[in-house]
């Protein structure tokens, strides 16, 4: 064939152009949200968290019931809901409660996002309408974000109703503040398990598989990190049989800032510093330090606490940020046919 | 074989490029080492049904996902209703249906979910949707099924969803990949009788591969024979078996006689090179050589006294065809265009 002539397009297919590019990823995450939140994972995840959750609100309240003489017009009292861990009790606060079942409901809506559109032959057929390639990867992680603070923003409102209610509650503005910025930390930190889970599913061709790759993250993170940390922290800044107190310090500082690479740390520390406002340092304080002025229990106002907690909210969005991007990267650059 | 409404005498608006629909300048796609597509260089008129034909493996869905913009190729271009797929997807997408080899659709969805879901990828409003939608599925023959979840669908209503959906948009073009490959023959005769309506009715160029040429030879115009990512002969089906058949020639002759007499006589009509007894019938001889062997037989024939109960022309089959295109492929030597 010789022909080397360029075909025109018809003057009609030039004034089509003209029209507003849609928003694809937007027809993506609309049929993607209403897929999440009729699925039955979006039943089992809000059942997972609402349970320890209802268990949380009660210590908290067989506490705040104990010591309401001491606690009168003590300030923090809402936010101490969410974050207070009672001494007496096994019952875990719903914040860490959240950092440990957290990462589940961000992997439960991200494991399958891609492979899944493979599994089912889906995928050639989406990505061949006139929507850009990363509408669909985009659509799925800003639906699977919605959903998952959908099922985070209900449990939230949920002990919140029952602080007002049934303990009396009152809240300020500044606790007010406390609580959506939390509510933001924690959004992020599962979204950063969402991400990840999004990253299995684009490298990995089986769902089952990339469940399992993302799961065992997690365990990894949340069950042998502090043991990984110990050990790598010994090995680099040993601690001799005497040791200094240089010694001491820089063993602890080193395993604090390897930890610091978990998502799961980061959350933590940001909620400890959010939801507590009388949480000056969550980082080591020498013994004699303790004593000093610098330890005398004192409040802080939200804008203090969100100084304090600042980096580690930056690193928690940076390393979700960075994990999407990973995913985007690698699904932009995979062919269509697996 | 070939329909009466198509476009004879086109020739000169080819050239011009008038009304190509999709055209390709020695596109190649290489996966590292594999060339999958070798400099293939296409031109599909408007209006018209193309068969890019070959076996599994021989490139066609590389080929339908450059032309898509969702493959880039490594070299070459391609131009599809006027835009490069390659800068221009978006452009392309609007206007081509593409219906995917084994197409899948969200198995707990009913059919129209997933064909509101389309329609709202391309932008339609949703009124507007409900109204073709409800067209096409009875188009398809889905009135009845529409509502119900897709996992409940046999494969050929799947495949049938699948024209459906890549007909949403009211595509100008329409790329089939493997359009009747795993339903049933009823199910093929519905879905290429469909097909030749589309194109016939509403103008619709398409587009479609197969690896089966018996099943889609009726509803194409022109066919691609393609393996190993080239071309190996494209035209009209009745040319393709006409130009494969220019040299040589078999014939099947029914001779009655005693066997020796028989072969020795038909050995020595002019021209012919080879004389083979037919397995199973023993008064039935195969006969090869030019075409000329033809007029000749009667008459070298005649000369000793034998005559022709029977004669046919054997090996132009239409998978016969396509094989002897491969198995010429396979020699290396003849790649004709």
């Amino acid at each position: 064939m010789a022909v080397t002539t360029q075909p025109e397009a018809l003057p009609i297919a030039r004034a089509e152009l003209s029209r507003p590019p849609r928003a694809g990823w937007r027809v993506v995450a609309g049929k993607e949200f209403s897929d999440g939140i009729l699925s039955v994972r979006f039943v089992i995840l809000i059942a997972l968290l609402g349970l320890p959750a209802i268990g949380a609100i009660y210590s908290t309240a067989a506490f705040v019931g104990n010591n309401a003489g001491s606690l009168t017009g003590a300030p923090g009292l809402f936010v101490a809901i969410f974050a207070h861990q009672d001494p007496n009790s096994q019952v875990p606060s719903f914040a860490s409660i959240l950092a440990l079942l957290g990462p589940l409901l961000g992997i439960a809506f991200g494991f399958d996002a891609i492979n899944g559109e493979r599994a089912e032959r889906t995928l050639p057929r989406l990505v061949a309408q006139p929507i850009h390639r990363d509408a669909v990867i985009i659509g799925k992680f800003v639906a699977g974000l919605a959903v998952i603070g959908l099922v985070l923003g209900v449990i939230t409102l949920l002990v919140s109703a029952v602080a007002f209610l049934v303990l009396g509650v009152s809240v300020g503005p500044d606790e007010l503040f406390r609580l959506l910025t939390w509510f933001g930390v924690a959004l992020a930190y599962l979204g950063f398990w969402l991400a990840f889970a999004m990253l299995c599913s684009v490298i990995v061709r089986r769902a089952a598989t990339s469940l399992f790759a993302a799961i065992a993250l997690w365990i990894v993170l949340t069950i042998f990190a502090q043991l990984l940390v110990g050990i790598v922290a010994g090995y680099v800044a040993p601690v001799p049989a005497s040791p200094t107190i240089d010694q001491q310090v820089g063993n602890a500082e080193l395993q604090l800032d390897l930890a610091r690479i978990s998502p799961g740390t980061l959350y933590v520390e940001a909620s400890e510093y959010l939801l507590d406002p009388t949480v000056q340092t969550v980082g080591i304080v020498p013994a004699d330090q303790a004593s000093d002025q610098r330890a005398i229990p004192s409040t802080l106002t939200f804008a203090q606490s969100l100084l304090l907690a600042w980096p580690q909210i930056v690193a928690l969005i940076a390393l979700t940020v960075t994990c999407f991007g990973l995913a985007y990267v690698a699904f932009m650059r995979q062919e269509v046919r697996a | 074989m070939v329909r009466k409404h198509t476009h004879r005498g086109r020739t000169a608006s080819v050239e011009s490029g008038a009304d190509i629909a999709i055209q390709t300048q020695r596109l190649t796609k290489n996966y590292g080492e594999l060339v999958a597509v070798d400099n293939l260089s296409l031109a599909i008129r408007s209006g018209e049904v193309f068969g890019l034909l070959g076996p599994n493996g021989a490139g066609k869905t590389t080929t339908i996902l450059m032309l898509l913009g969702l493959s880039e190729p490594s070299s070459g271009r391609a131009t599809v209703v006027g835009f490069d797929p390659t800068r221009d997807p978006l452009e392309v997408k609007r206007r081509v249906g593409y219906l995917p080899d084994d197409v899948g659709f969200y198995a707990e969805l009913s059919g129209r979910q997933n064909l509101r879901y389309t329609a709202a990828l391309n932008g339609m409003d949703r009124r507007a949707a409900d109204a073709r939608i409800d067209e096409l599925l009875a188009e398809v023959g889905l009135a009845d099924a529409g509502d119900r979840q897709v996992e409940e669908y046999s494969r050929g209503m799947r495949q049938r969803l699948g024209l459906a959906d890549a007909l949403v948009k009211d595509p100008s073009i329409l790329i089939l990949d493997e359009p009747t490959a795993s339903i049933d023959p009823a199910g093929v005769a519905d879905v290429l009788a469909l097909i030749e309506r589309l194109a016939r009715e509403k103008g619709v160029t398409v587009l479609l591969s197969s690896h089966l040429l018996h099943q889609v030879h009726q509803v194409c115009d022109r066919v691609a024979i393609f393996n190993h990512g080239r071309i190996l002969a494209q035209g009209k089906m009745s040319e393709l078996t006409e130009s494969l058949a220019g040299d040589q020639i078999q014939l099947e002759v029914g001779v009655e006689g005693p066997a020796d007499q028989v072969e020795a006589a038909l050995r020595a009509v002019r021209g012919v090179k080879t004389v083979e007894r037919d397995r199973r019938d023993p008064n039935l001889w195969i006969v090869g050589g030019p075409p000329a062997i033809r007029d000749h037989l009667a008459v070298d024939l005649a000369a000793h006294g034998l005559n022709i109960r029977h004669l046919r022309r054997v090996g132009d089959e239409l998978d016969e065809v396509y094989l002897r295109y491969f198995s010429r492929d396979e020699d290396g030597r003849d790649h004709a265009a």
